[in-house]
């Protein structure tokens, strides 16, 4: 009886340790260095509490406002999170921009209003800084900015 | 002394006539005598005078004793005329003559201030490791990397804009690998760095300190397959994220034939003094 719980115990923790082996997905389920377009995850930067509980589906962008459909910084796009849709504003992404621009290593979003307020009080990740050359009506969100990189 | 060192030298070159001789008639003698120590033991010990003092001036940069050519001066191999190349250099050395661009390797630690009318101050300073050093000629760039409230950012500077202020370089070192890339998939403690960090003295003479640090990766899926011997990574801990039968599978994509085909040869050690020289003319002007 003991030998058998013993057994089935290295058992389960060797099938634990090959699924954990087992249970990586080897291949990318994004492109990696795009901008923001349909069906884009994101992460939402803000302290809002409608970006920061947890929910099983990311958001994702399913309208980006701009002529060609694809989303850079300071581009407003729509967003499916926690199955309401949601404006939000892009403030950084994977992709490489221009020369002496930050590149993040995540698409970040800010939650706005309509009327392009955000709805959070603080932003938890540094803001590149070429948002406040872009045209747009920006500074509510880089009020609540912490940090500019 | 000197006598002793004279008849030394008497013996030693009649043993060596001897060995030829013995050369001539019969091989396999040896002849090699063990050579006495040109010093007795028993010698008073030589006077030697105290050592200088040396008088550094802290005000000036340190200017580095290791010989070293920045790797876009080296053009590459092209049909492009050369005397494009010519004329950038020239610019490139204008520039080194306002703005001190010191050595630096990928893995060494940079702080990099740039002029930013969007950013407070219009001055912009970035702290980061340099993870790649790109281009050739005046388009040169390189790329630092930091993690900033847990979130990496990663911006690529051009040497030679005029918006860079200054260049420094806080800690001088280099990895297993010329391109640290796979930062991007590694744990994040071993991009981060910190922002008040103060410039690590370096010996401005000898080689250059190599950090044979191997980083812990995130689980896959990477950005790119790092494991591929295309890359040739040495500083990445395989052994943690894959099995040692994924690592056999992976040679599959080996091309060892590769390092065999003389047409992708580039020898760039003739060209490097020649343009070596050229730079160093040129800044002392």
């Amino acid at each position: 009886m003991e030998r058998g719980s013993k057994l089935s115990r290295s058992l389960t923790g060797l099938l634990v340790g090959t699924s954990s082996i087992i249970q990586q997905r080897t291949f990318g389920v994004s492109p990696v260095a795009a901008a923001i377009q349909k069906m884009t995850r994101v992460r939402v930067v803000d302290n809002s509490s409608l970006g920061n509980t947890p929910y099983h589906r990311a958001p994702r962008v399913i309208h980006v406002y701009t002529k060609n459909g694809v989303g850079k910084v300071g581009d407003r796009v729509l967003l499916a999170i926690k199955g309401q849709k949601k404006k939000a504003l892009i403030v950084g992404h994977k992709m490489p921009g221009e020369r002496m621009s930050p590149r993040f290593d995540s698409n970040n979003v800010v939650l706005i209003e309509e009327n392009g307020n955000p709805t959070g009080t603080r932003i938890k990740v540094p803001i590149p800084t070429h948002l406040r050359k872009l045209e747009g009506d920006f500074s509510k969100v880089l009020a609540i900015a912490s940090s500019f990189v | 002394m000197a006598a002793c060192a004279k008849g030394l030298d008497k013996l030693i070159f009649s043993l060596r006539s001897l060995r030829n001789l013995q050369l001539r008639n019969e091989r396999g003698l040896s002849t090699s005598v063990c050579r006495p120590s040109p010093r007795e033991d028993n010698d008073p010990p030589k006077f030697t005078p105290p050592p200088k003092p040396v008088v550094i001036d802290k005000t000036q940069t340190v200017a580095s004793m290791r010989k070293f050519l920045s790797p876009e001066f080296i053009p590459p191999r092209q049909r492009t005329d050369p005397f494009k190349f010519s004329m950038e250099r020239k610019d490139m050395v204008r520039r080194r003559k306002v703005l001190n661009i010191p050595e630096f390797y990928a893995g060494s630690i940079l702080a990099v201030t740039m002029a930013d009318p969007n950013a407070s101050g219009k001055m912009n300073r970035f702290v980061g490791i340099c993870i790649q050093r790109g281009g050739k000629g005046l388009g040169a760039t390189f790329v630092l990397r930091n993690i900033i409230d847990n979130q990496g950012v990663e911006i690529c500077y051009e040497m030679y804009s005029p918006r860079i202020q200054s260049v420094e370089v806080l800690k001088l070192e280099k990895r297993l690998d010329d391109n640290l890339m796979y930062l991007r998939d590694a744990l994040p403690e071993y991009s981060t760095v910190d922002p008040d960090m103060k410039p690590e003295s370096c010996s401005t003479s000898g080689e250059v300190p190599v950090n044979k640090i191997k980083v812990r990766m995130l689980p896959k899926p990477w950005s790119k397959h790092w494991e591929r011997p295309r890359f040739g990574i040495q500083g990445i801990r395989f052994d943690l994220c894959m099995t040692p039968r994924q690592m056999e599978f992976v040679q599959k994509w080996a091309q060892p034939w590769q390092e065999y085909d003389m047409l992708k040869e580039y020898d760039t050690s003739r060209l490097e003094e020649q343009i070596f020289s050229e730079v160093q003319r040129e800044m002392s002007k």
